[in-house]
């Protein structure tokens, strides 16, 4: 975000997903065979204390999944997720009330991710009762407090949420997701469902609240247009896998695999639009010799079957991308 | 959007409290008792000022017993949906949010359920059983929980993907807190209707079961029993099975109404704040 944010290279990553793989059966018909659908193939990510990660991709891309795994609302089939130094599945992973206090999420819909029989007081203090808060008085300080960092009021602590608009309903999204103290918050499309007008309201009382409380981000978003604005980090994902993965600068200024570039070109641009620019994009870099960039885009990979080997190579200073060699 | 009038609701609780009332209070209602004032001098009397609804083929009077009656058969009906409310809501919501080999075996025994004719599969138990108040309420309460567990079961399936669901898990609710306060709150709508419907479905079922004589034992009154005790003389003594009839009716079409008007009541969507 700035450069006084930006933790030393040696410090230990709040996240890390090493090799994560999550497979889904589904169920063929009557006569067809089960078959396995790759959602996630070998993601490796890790964030920085302070930093801001975006995971980049079209929708069905894994992306999400990848985010419910790192919640441990969905079960890795193999790889590792690792925050704040514990392994949140297998041997020695937290139970689920401490993984609560290490990460929390925000969600994209912000009709669904609040209970409709629920005020927005309950909402935000049972969370406190369940991790032991028992005095009374202190819950509500603290659901006050969560109220005020997102621009709310206390007094909206009685209210319902059908009483919020979108905007609203978000950031009490995001004060359920600050309540309990957690250090990394994943935020799933946190924008992608408001207004346009709201969009910026929101981004800017996110990157205020990471600042403020020493947040770290792992955005899940398929808008770069979103990303570009409060990212360290940007690592798209296709197909299941990263492709490619850099310092924003890098990956926005010289995009490589062909499906980042693709993505960048849906960012709206008035001066492309107007005839200004023709091409704001520098010409595509060639991938190292013997190589080419992986997966294609032009052909999907088939549900059911595995992904073909493939590597990752270093292009620039702090930018990398998916190649295969052959 | 919202009625000024609650209409539903307020019939509903009308024709509801007129029948427990008249159940709690039948002593006071009537100097008549359901049993022993058999006068067959005065047998098969119509509706007079003395007996407001008559008089049965025994000297009875019919308005005390209908409403002697009620106290059976609201004691039956709620009692049996209470436990068949609580088996059906228990079975959907766990099977519904859990899913796996549970969910399979939840919903095998529902359709199991679904295929043998309730009230079938209630006199084989009462005939196992014999008359009786507890046995009616065992076999009416173990037999009409299939559409309670259904209903759950859909609405949990699709409540449980929703975010709030979603962060409640991330938050650290176990499963049992899950089901309790962010799904069992958001189903109360559906299943409260099933409920009052199945208020409903088990007086019906205890004045059928009384009826065919498997159900409470004359002389004590009941519904059913009064029906079949009627049933030959309809034509000459109407008012000693529509009296009683009418009974079953007004208590069904009260919780009936009351569903619905419950329903909307609950629903915060529909609530203005002042």
């Amino acid at each position: 975000m700035s450069a006084a944010t930006l933790p030393s290279p040696a410090s230990e990553p709040i996240l890390s997903v090493k090799d994560l793989h999550v497979r889904f059966p589904v169920a063929g018909g009557l006569l067809r065979q089960r078959r396995i659908v790759h959602a996630v193939n070998g993601v490796d990510l890790a964030v920085q204390p302070g930093q801001c990660v975006s995971l980049v991709g079209e929708s069905g891309c894994g992306k999400s999944t990848t985010a419910l795994a790192i919640m441990g609302l969905q079960a890795p089939s193999s790889g590792a997720i690792i925050v704040e130094g514990r392994p949140v599945y297998g041997p020695g992973a937290p139970d689920r009330l401490a993984r609560a206090r290490l990460a929390q999420i925000v969600f994209q819909d912000p009709f669904s991710t609040l209970n409709p029989r629920e005020t927005i007081g309950r909402a935000l203090s049972q969370p406190l009762m369940l991790h032991g808060v028992k005095d009374r008085c202190e819950r509500v300080d603290r659901v006050a407090t969560a109220l005020r960092q997102v621009g709310l009021l206390p007094e909206h602590a009685t209210r319902y949420p059908h009483e919020f608009s979108g905007g609203q309903r978000q950031r009490i999204g995001i004060a359920r997701a600050l309540i309990l103290g957690p250090r990394l918050i994943v935020l799933d499309e946190p924008v992608s469902a408001l207004d346009v007008s709201i969009r910026a309201q929101i981004i800017n009382l996110l990157m205020d609240l990471q600042q403020d409380l020493g947040l770290s981000y792992l955005m899940i978003s398929h808008d770069l247009g979103v990303v570009e604005h409060v990212s360290d980090r940007v690592a798209v994902m296709f197909a299941g896998q990263i492709v490619e993965e850099g310092g924003w600068r890098e990956v926005f200024t010289a995009p490589a695999h062909p499906y980042t570039r693709r993505l960048i070109e849906t960012i709206p641009n008035p001066a492309r639009l107007t005839g200004g620019a023709q091409d704001i994009l520098p010409p595509a870099p060639e991938p190292p010799s013997g190589t080419r960039f992986w997966p294609p885009i032009d052909q999907r990979p088939e549900i059911g079957r595995p992904p073909e080997p493939s590597t990752f190579v270093d292009i620039g200073d702090d930018h990398r991308v998916r190649v295969r060699v052959g | 959007m919202r009625m000024p009038f609650r209409l539903n609701l307020t019939l509903g609780l009308a024709l509801v409290s007129m029948v427990i009332l008249g159940a709690v209070f039948a002593p006071l209602l009537t100097a008549h008792d359901p049993i022993l004032d058999a006068d067959l001098m005065n047998s098969e009397m119509p509706p007079s000022w003395d007996h407001w609804f008559g008089t049965d083929s025994q000297g009875r009077d019919v308005f005390s017993r209908v409403l002697y009656g009620a106290r059976v058969s609201l004691t039956i009906g709620i009692v049996a949906q209470a436990i068949n409310s609580t088996i059906g809501i228990a079975l959907g919501l766990s099977a519904g949010y859990w899913g796996g080999w549970w969910d399979d075996l939840v919903n095998g025994l529902t359709n199991l359920m679904l295929a043998i004719p309730s009230l079938v599969f209630a006199l084989a138990i009462m005939a196992v059983l014999g008359p009786g108040v507890v046995s009616l309420l065992i076999a009416l309460g173990l037999t009409n929980w299939s559409w309670s567990c259904r209903i759950t079961r859909g609405a949990v399936m699709s409540l449980k993907s929703q975010g709030y669901v979603q962060a409640a898990r991330t938050l650290g609710y176990g499963d049992i807190r899950i089901m309790l306060t962010q799904l069992l709150p958001n189903i109360v709508g559906p299943v409260l209707v099933m409920a009052t419907l199945g208020i409903g479905e088990a007086v019906l079922a205890e004045a059928a079961l009384s009826f065919l004589g498997l159900g409470i034992r004359p002389p004590a009154p009941s519904w059913g029993n009064m029906l079949t005790d009627a049933r030959e003389a309809i034509r000459s003594v109407p008012w000693a099975t529509i009296f009683p009839g009418l009974a079953v009716f007004v208590t069904v079409l009260g919780f009936n109404l009351l569903g619905d008007g419950v329903r909307d009541w609950l629903d915060p969507r529909m609530q203005v704040r002042a």
